[in-house]
């Protein structure tokens, strides 16, 4: 799949966002007065800018309030909802902690739970493609969730909590990239299931539809990033997870914080993108690419 | 809506008989030339006549090779593909503004290119890349079954089917009503073991594809270059006046 730089940033930006939001709702690290504002500033400048970005990618963005019109069946409807009730009911709980001091414990409660769930309606949006088999598995929103809490702990400067996350979200992107390289030959998809003729071996494209380039070949045909999996995975590994465990664990206040989550910010733009570029569309095998069999 | 109808009156599609397609790509021109001015914003090209052409198309067709296990010569196999029109289609739920959507009484998929905001959701959630999105009008096109042809009182009665089955020279492409099991398609369907693309993505497309009936061999199972029959052959197997002929110069 094409690694559009929008929908990237969306996912990166919103995803951080909404997880220091959810932090700030547990009332974790939450002041009060200006520091609040500032820190309420941070998360809800993220959350909405990803969101800002992702109407980037539109075709036609003067009609994007359409898309709150679906819900009952489109997952891309139900995150357009999701976000913006949370990010009103954060909003609510915000103008009370900074300007009367006064934490609603059980709207913040609601707010991390909301800020949780929007990130999982996010992740749906992958995950419920069965066309890419390589996200439609049930690792997908577990990725896109863990990822959040990560990235909300270490803005919410909860040491120990930050660690215990990265820890296991390093584990979950392993989880991620060993399942999805299998995906594809589990689902049983070939070239031959796709045309109905002959067996997988004995059949292959003899001349393509057209000898230019189009949408599908833009959209689903990206090669690019299979030729530097293996580096671009070691160097997001390094800095998505060990890299930000090592800077927290030895300590050194907000700047090793900092540097931590600007580290983490890059592994995880690196992960984003191998999430897309690495994902394989069944579209493909009617242009006789078909993703290198297991153990190859 | 993008709910999907329960069922449909009809299940208005194409059956495409692989067997008889030569691979003109008429189909795919005459579908252009007919959906670029009619239904919704053009199929438009971009550099057309420069290095990298690119344009939107409603139908393409690929060329496979097969080669079949028991050595018999290998066979090309022509495969236009367009929009399924999907009993179960994925297209149709995914999009957020309710621009993709099913009809009831024919079944065929149609995009509102007034509510489409261009997301691309759709071709994402389609197995058969039936939906490209048009690169100036920024809306998603596809394969409208020629909805303005097929009920269209202006045109000749002839005329009254999809562009590519009209244009079609080898008559590999069929339209009717595949929910009417007495009707010609169905039957086509029946006789010849019509077949889904993709079963395993649990679509339930609407259209059909034909298998190519088996290639002619030469000598069964032979080899793959089997030997054509050799020039001088036939003057001994010559009957009637040749064979008299054959013999009496053979006794000159």
């Amino acid at each position: 799949m094409h690694p559009a730089p929008s929908v990237i940033i969306f996912t990166v930006l919103s995803g951080a966002g909404f997880g220091y939001l959810a932090f700030l709702g547990l009332g974790l690290s939450l002041d009060t007065g200006f520091t609040a504002f500032w820190q309420f500033t941070l998360a809800f400048s993220m959350a909405v800018g990803g969101l800002i970005s992702s109407t980037f990618h539109l075709g036609n963005p003067q009609r994007a309030l359409l898309a709150f019109t679906q819900w009952r069946t489109s997952w891309l409807s139900r995150e357009a909802w999701a976000a913006v009730a949370t990010l009103l009911i954060a909003g609510f709980y915000a103008i009370g902690v900074i300007f009367f001091a006064t934490r609603i414990t059980s709207l913040g409660w609601l707010v991390a739970a909301m800020c949780i769930a929007t990130v999982f309606v996010t992740s749906m949006i992958y995950a419920q493609m069965a066309t890419v088999p390589r996200w439609n598995t049930v690792l997908t929103p577990i990725y896109f969730v863990a990822a959040a809490l990560a990235a909300g702990a270490m803005l919410a400067g909860q040491g120990a909590t930050a660690i215990l996350l990265l820890l296991v979200l390093t584990l979950i992107q392993i989880a991620c990239w060993l399942r999805g390289d299998r995906r594809f030959a589990e689902r049983g998809h070939s070239i031959a299931s796709a045309t109905g003729l002959g067996t997988p071996g004995s059949i292959r494209l003899f001349e393509a539809p057209h000898s230019g380039s189009n949408y599908l070949l833009k959209e689903f045909g990206f090669q690019v990033a299979r030729r530097h999996a293996v580096k671009l995975k070691v160097i997001c590994i390094a800095t998505l997870g060990m890299i930000p465990v090592l800077l927290i664990f030895l300590g050194g206040g907000i700047v090793s914080l900092i540097l931590a989550f600007a580290f983490h910010l890059a592994g995880i733009c690196v992960s984003r993108w191998l999430f897309f570029a690495e994902a394989e569309h069944v579209v493909q095998l009617y242009y006789g690419n078909a993703p290198a069999p297991l153990g190859t | 809506m993008t709910s999907l109808p329960q069922s449909t009156e009809r299940k208005m599609g194409l059956v495409i008989d692989l067997d008889t397609c030569v691979g003109c790509h008429a189909c795919v021109i005459s579908c252009k030339g007919w959906n670029t001015e009619n239904y919704g914003a053009p199929l438009s090209d971009t550099d057309a006549y420069g290095a990298e052409p690119s344009g939107s198309f409603l139908n393409r067709v690929h060329s496979f090779e097969i080669e079949p296990e028991d050595n018999s010569p290998a066979q090309i196999v022509h495969f236009p593909k367009s929009c399924l029109h999907c009993e179960d289609a994925p297209c149709v739920t995914v999009c957020p503004t309710g621009a993709s959507y099913k009809r009831a009484e024919d079944g065929i998929v149609l995009v509102n290119e007034d509510a489409c905001i261009g997301c691309g959701l759709c071709a994402w959630a389609c197995p058969y890349g039936a939906r490209e999105m048009d690169s100036a009008a920024g809306v998603m096109k596809k394969c409208t079954l020629c909805v303005d042809r097929i009920y269209n009182e202006n045109l000749p009665e002839e005329d009254r089917v999809p562009a590519c089955v009209r244009t079609c020279p080898a008559g590999a492409r069929h339209f009717g009503d595949l929910g009417d099991r007495e009707s010609a398609v169905s039957q086509l369907v029946t006789e010849r073991g019509g077949f889904d693309l993709m079963p395993e993505m649990g679509t339930r497309p609407v259209n059909k594809y034909l298998p190519p009936r088996p290639k002619d061999r030469l000598n069964g199972a032979g080899p793959r270059s089997a030997p054509l029959a050799s020039p001088s052959a036939g003057a001994t197997d010559a009957q009637g006046f040749f064979a008299w002929l054959d013999r009496a110069l053979e006794k000159i």
